[in-house]
């Protein structure tokens, strides 16, 4: 009874703040109704007994991602109320083929029926005897290692892309050249002159 | 009254369509619709999550960390372009991203 609650609890704020997200003029607000969202979307993580990924949901991408969101929201000095117009014009269309889309899937997870067999055969050892974050890195570096690798990879090119989109150096600052006052040598950098007496340098 | 898989898919829809609606209605601003993209990709690792669950079986969660790494990545190029766009051409309007049309 009380999980009965607090799913629904979960659920119609996680979709309510969705529809926030979608349907206010201010995108500094959107971003954070979509965390509203998240939190709320761990919580039906945390019910369904995924509580790793119900943190990683919440530390790494509430805190780092929709973070850099807000970042980026507040950076862009955009007039956000002219890209909002055409919300009403755009309506009629997006409301029928969302509708229809919602239809045609609820009626398929309505109807959804597993395989006896395949719950019988369940490879994820029982709560009680292991944490769920033992048992994911029990088999995440193991079964999947290669499948961890990959991510990392993925991780690396997007930061290098990132990093590769957004340098840029200005034109005319003066920067410090390092490789070239390491590269000076004495030759062409010190000059002897013989100065006869009384005379000076011209 | 128990809650079962159908509840949560029953969600997940939810969320999807809602996302599927921003970028209809929101097709200007590039932001609301990189945002509308996190939920849609939000409600599928709550599908899997919830397989995961019902069906007793870990790899759904593993899947959902990959869709996780892959939405992360997906995001910060998405918003360095978007800096970028901005620098060049000072608007992020979406019908003005035409440079490439011939």
């Amino acid at each position: 009874m009380l999980s009965a609650l607090f799913f629904y609890l979960f659920a119609i704020v996680c979709v309510g703040a969705a529809f926030m997200v979608i349907a206010v003029r201010n995108p500094v607000h959107a971003v954070l109704f979509l965390i509203l969202s998240f939190f709320n979307a761990a919580g039906l993580f945390v019910m369904l007994g995924a509580e790793f990924l119900a943190m990683i949901l919440i530390v790494v991408y509430v805190g780092a991602v929709l973070v850099l969101f807000l970042f980026v929201v507040m950076m862009l000095d955009v007039d956000f109320a002219v890209l909002k117009a055409g919300f009403l014009k755009y309506l009629p269309v997006g409301a029928t083929v969302g509708l229809l889309l919602l239809v045609e899937l609820v009626l398929i997870v309505g109807a959804w029926i597993t395989a006896p067999e395949v719950t019988a055969q369940a490879p994820m050892p029982p709560a009680a005897d292991i944490s769920n974050t033992e048992a994911l890195g029990m088999i995440l570096y193991t079964r999947y290692v290669y499948l961890f690798e990959a991510a990392g990879l993925i991780l690396l090119v997007a930061m290098i892309g990132a990093i590769v989109l957004t340098l840029h150096h200005k034109r005319d600052v003066r920067r410090q050249h390092v490789a070239e006052q390491v590269g000076r040598t004495r030759a062409e950098s010190v000059e002897l002159v013989e100065v006869e007496s009384g005379r000076g340098l011209s | 009254m128990t809650i079962g898989l159908s509840h949560y898919l029953t969600v997940a829809a939810i969320l999807f369509t809602l996302g599927i609606l921003g970028i209809f209605l929101n097709r200007k601003n590039v932001i609301v619709i990189l945002m509308s993209i996190e939920l849609m990709l939000l409600a599928v690792n709550l599908n899997l999550v919830a397989f995961s669950a019902f069906h007793a079986d870990l790899v759904g969660q593993i899947f959902a960390m990959i869709v996780l790494t892959v939405a992360a990545a997906e995001a910060a190029i998405g918003l360095a372009i978007v800096v970028v766009y901005f620098r060049n051409r000072g608007t992020i309007d979406v019908a003005e991203i035409d440079l490439l049309k011939g």
